[in-house]
């Protein structure tokens, strides 16, 4: 074995440790009277252990049951807030809910925490510290578009949004109405040149692939670029984040890798129940391959197989991304994402699997409705 | 294996993602397709114009003279493909492979659209209506009743997005090229063959291949397509015909519910026409939008329907190599069952006889693909809904309604041919806007006349005729 395998191999063997920890004092805070959310506690009387003595680290994490999002529709909200928590400041934000009750994840810090982790990932050069931001990304009560402003400002900078309403966006979407959808699209880039045109000195953005592709349209149409918009550094996430994308986005919108076009986009995968997972740099040379590493010990990202939920498919093979969330207000013990993927090795920066070529789970896929974001 | 990249104005282009093209029956890879992604084709279509510009270096006529050259070539050469060479046998076979049609109705496609090559000087004087091409090039001119005329283009390229199920509506894009407008295609994913054949015989005879653009893709191709040439065609379902109806960019090819017509005139004598009547429900595998989907008549209706049952109900599905092969395979997995469930909830309408049940099942589930055996069904009024159904094989229902009711229950028709000597009803015939192509006398609905018009003139589509006054100078010069 060669040093720098030995030394991953190392690396691999601590970040597991640190896993195996992280999981036993996290089900210990959310099972515990004294510190658990009502939802959890009650719960934890339908089980046939005790999660306080028989999870002892992360494997464990496979006896419970795994979770269902329709638990986070409907209130009272207050049964996902942790006992020792109940007096702070206190956020909602909601997924889902272009028809009936959207799905609900109260949060008091993680979307800070978890955009400060993401926040140390960004290279200065390009995501310049004091540099302000546009958020070109759906409004309402959303987690992305206060995590975006929490990004900017932990960075010294201020952030502009735009009015996106993605719920209606859907509702076109199922009436059959392009025309509405692309009107509402032009809208959102509307607002998007003029901020970016008013001298605010936006030099860091957060877009969709489909609105990084209609805005750089957009400026087109007026004689610009994305060069001559001053952004140099873009975070971009969807599962519309396919290799051949990504290249025609670097190669023809952008005018080339950062080093010679000067700007630099980096791929996410995240959504409110999770945070935010980092991709591996993408290159040319690797054909732009896209893999994503969740931020372990916070979020675990496992592919695993179709047919078994607990079990992991071979590095390379396919199979369907499942989310563990184990931070200290929320608890999310493997859930199923609508999405599948092949299972990627771990590497220097994170030593633990990630998952690539992210793209709707194939059994729910033509359900899927894929919005102006 | 074949590997077919994207074509960006003639330039090939090496996609990240690929799809690959397998045979119905045997599963085996038959190429490998690059896939573009929609912001390709919305970049490249901001340098649409140099595609008309490259054109324009030749006259209409030359062009024409240059495609009767490739037709030749679509016909009988071997032309560059991707990373290989493609035989006109090979054509054929890869043809048939994933689309699952019989090879001889392939090979009879391919004449169809070789046929449009090599006759493009008359199909284009019949549908400008003799004018002068040159008027078309330049955008005004003298017609030769010493008339000022001026024909605007109303964009440098023709885009399509097209079918995977019938290779002969190719022929509808074909005159773009001598109209000096390029092309901008989206190939089925089956049938990615007829595509980058003529844009390859195109530049072997001497074509800019900077005229031509294929993207194999996704639904966002399409969109991205549709969305960015000015004028463009596209093949679907109801569903599409109603989403692009009275876009005046767009002409939409959906389905034909192409009909015949008997005249109480002729309807007694209805076996003489028999023949006309099953030609038009089963040739070419019944796919086609121009096959006829119902035959309407005041009386004989149960007789004529059994009639056809008789001649088309036995047909077997047989393989893609056999030359009596009347059947094309339903190459998506599920397809022909669930096209079936859909046929026999209609078949149990009240008002409903199915005439072709007592020639044996009709769904044939093969291992990788199945087929449907023809099915003929007969309908007591226009109101049964089966009377108003179309499917991609040969299906066709005949159905009893009074002449003087039909025109208005049989709705849109692709092809109407009606088998009348009535001139008063030919009259009504030719009023009736749900009709498109009209045939009066016992001519089968596919069997079509290139000389004509096809929902829409072409030329209409893409030029606009418009005023242009010169002063009487320049008028004088133009003489």
């Amino acid at each position: 074995m060669s040093t720098i395998e030995s030394n991953l191999q190392s690396a691999i063997s601590t970040a597991r440790e640190r896993l195996d920890q992280h999981a036993y004092e996290m089900v210990q805070r959310h099972f515990h009277e004294s510190t658990g959310c009502p939802f959890w506690l009650e719960k934890k009387t339908s089980f046939n252990f005790d999660p306080l003595t028989e999870v002892k680290n992360y494997d464990d994490m496979k006896k419970f049951p795994l979770f269902e999002d329709d638990w986070l529709r409907g209130g009272p909200v207050e049964r996902w807030k942790m006992n020792d928590m109940k007096d702070q400041p206190t956020y909602v934000f909601e997924t889902g809910g272009t028809t009936g009750v959207p799905k609900s994840r109260v949060v008091v810090n993680d979307f800070r925490d978890d955009y400060e982790i993401f926040s140390d990932t960004l290279p200065d050069q390009y995501f310049p510290r004091g540099g302000n931001w546009l958020m070109l990304g759906p409004s309402g009560p959303r987690r992305l578009r206060l995590a975006v402003e929490h990004l900017a400002q932990h960075r010294g900078g201020i952030s502009f949004c735009i009015d996106l309403d993605p719920r209606w966006v859907v509702k076109l979407l199922k009436k059959g109405q392009m025309d509405q959808v692309k009107e509402y699209k032009k809208h959102c880039i509307d607002q998007a040149i003029t901020i970016l045109t008013a001298n605010h000195n936006i030099k860091c953005m957060f877009a969709t692939p489909k609105l990084i592709e209609s805005l750089c349209e957009g400026l087109d149409e007026r004689g610009m670029t994305m060069t001559d918009t001053g952004i140099t550094g873009i975070f971009s996430g969807g599962t519309e984040f396919t290799p051949q994308w990504t290249r025609f986005c670097v190669e023809e919108l952008f005018g080339g890798p950062a080093e010679e076009s000067g700007i630099f986009m980096t791929p996410t995968y995240g959504n409110t129940l999770m945070g935010l997972a980092c991709s591996k740099p993408v290159t040319a040379a690797e054909k732009y391959k896209i893999s994503y590493y969740a931020p372990q010990p916070r979020a675990v990202t496992e592919v695993v197989s179709f047919d078994d939920y607990n079990t992991p498919v071979a590095y390379g093979e396919t199979g369907r991304v499942k989310l563990t969330t184990l931070t200290p207000e929320f608890f999310v013990p493997g859930f199923m994402e609508r999405d599948e993927g092949e299972r990627e090795m771990p590497f220097e920066t994170y030593p633990w699997d990630g998952v690539s070529g992210v793209r709707p789970f194939h059994e729910i896929a033509s359900g899927t409705t894929v919005g102006v974001y | 294996m074949l590997e077919i990249p994207v074509i960006r104005w003639g330039k090939p282009y090496e996609s990240l993602e690929t799809t690959e093209v397998v045979h119905f029956n045997t599963g085996e890879s038959i190429a490998k397709v690059h896939s573009a992604n929609g912001g390709l084709v919305t970049r490249d279509m901001r340098t649409a114009s140099k595609s008309r510009d490259a054109l324009r270096q030749f006259s209409c006529a030359q062009l024409i003279e240059k495609i009767g050259q490739a037709a030749d070539l679509f016909e009988n050469g071997t032309l560059p493909l991707g990373d290989g060479t493609q035989s006109p046998d090979e054509f054929v076979r890869h043809q048939s492979a994933s689309t699952g049609l019989p090879e001889h109705m392939c090979r009879s496609n391919m004449t169809k659209n070789s046929f449009v090559m090599r006759n493009m000087t008359e199909i284009l004087q019949c549908l400008t209506r003799g004018l002068d091409l040159d008027i078309l090039t330049r955008g005004y001119g003298m017609e030769n009743r010493g008339v000022v005329v001026s024909y605007q283009a109303q964009t440098p390229v023709l885009g399509a997005v097209l079918p995977s199920n019938s290779p002969g509506v190719h022929t509808l894009w074909l005159p773009a090229i001598p109209l000096q407008m390029g092309l901008v295609l989206k190939p089925g994913s089956q049938e990615p063959w007829t595509a980058y054949r003529v844009a390859s015989a195109y530049k072997e005879v001497g074509i800019p291949p900077e005229a031509v653009s294929l993207y194999p893709g996704g639904h966002d191709v399409g969109s991205a397509l549709m969305d960015s040439c000015p004028r463009s065609m596209i093949f679907g379902s109801q569903n599409t015909v109603d989403q692009f109806s009275g876009n005046p960019r767009v002409q939409v090819h959906g389905p034909g519910f192409s009909k015949v017509f008997l005249g109480d005139d002729c309807v007694d004598n209805w076996e003489q026409y028999l023949d006309m009547m099953v030609e038009s429900v089963y040739i070419n595998g019944g796919r086609s939008c121009i096959n006829a989907s119902a035959i309407y008549a005041s009386r004989h209706t149960l007789e004529i329907a059994q009639a056809i049952a008789e001649k088309i109900g036995p047909k077997e599905a047989l393989g893609p190599e056999d030359e009596n092969a009347g059947l094309a395979a339903f190459t998506v997995p599920g397809m022909g069952k669930a096209v079936w469930d859909m046929v026999k909830e209609d078949l149990k309408a009240d008002g409903v006889t199915d005439c072709t049940e007592k020639y044996g099942d009709r769904l044939v589930e093969k291992e990788r693909c199945s087929y449907l055996r023809p099915v003929v069904a007969h309908a007591e009024s226009p109101q049964c809904p089966i009377a108003s159904k179309e499917f991609m094989f040969p299906f066709a229902t005949v159905v009893k309604c009074p002449q003087e009711e039909m025109l208005k229950a049989a709705g849109p028709t692709l092809v109407g041919s009606a088998i009348t000597e009535d001139q008063a009803w030919i009259g009504q015939l030719t009023d009736a806007t749900s009709i498109d192509r009209l045939n009066i006398g016992p001519i089968p609905t596919n069997r079509l006349n290139w000389l004509q018009p096809h929902e829409g003139n072409i030329i209409d589509f893409l030029f606009r005729s418009r005023a242009y006054q010169m002063s009487e100078a320049r008028v004088a010069a133009l003489v």
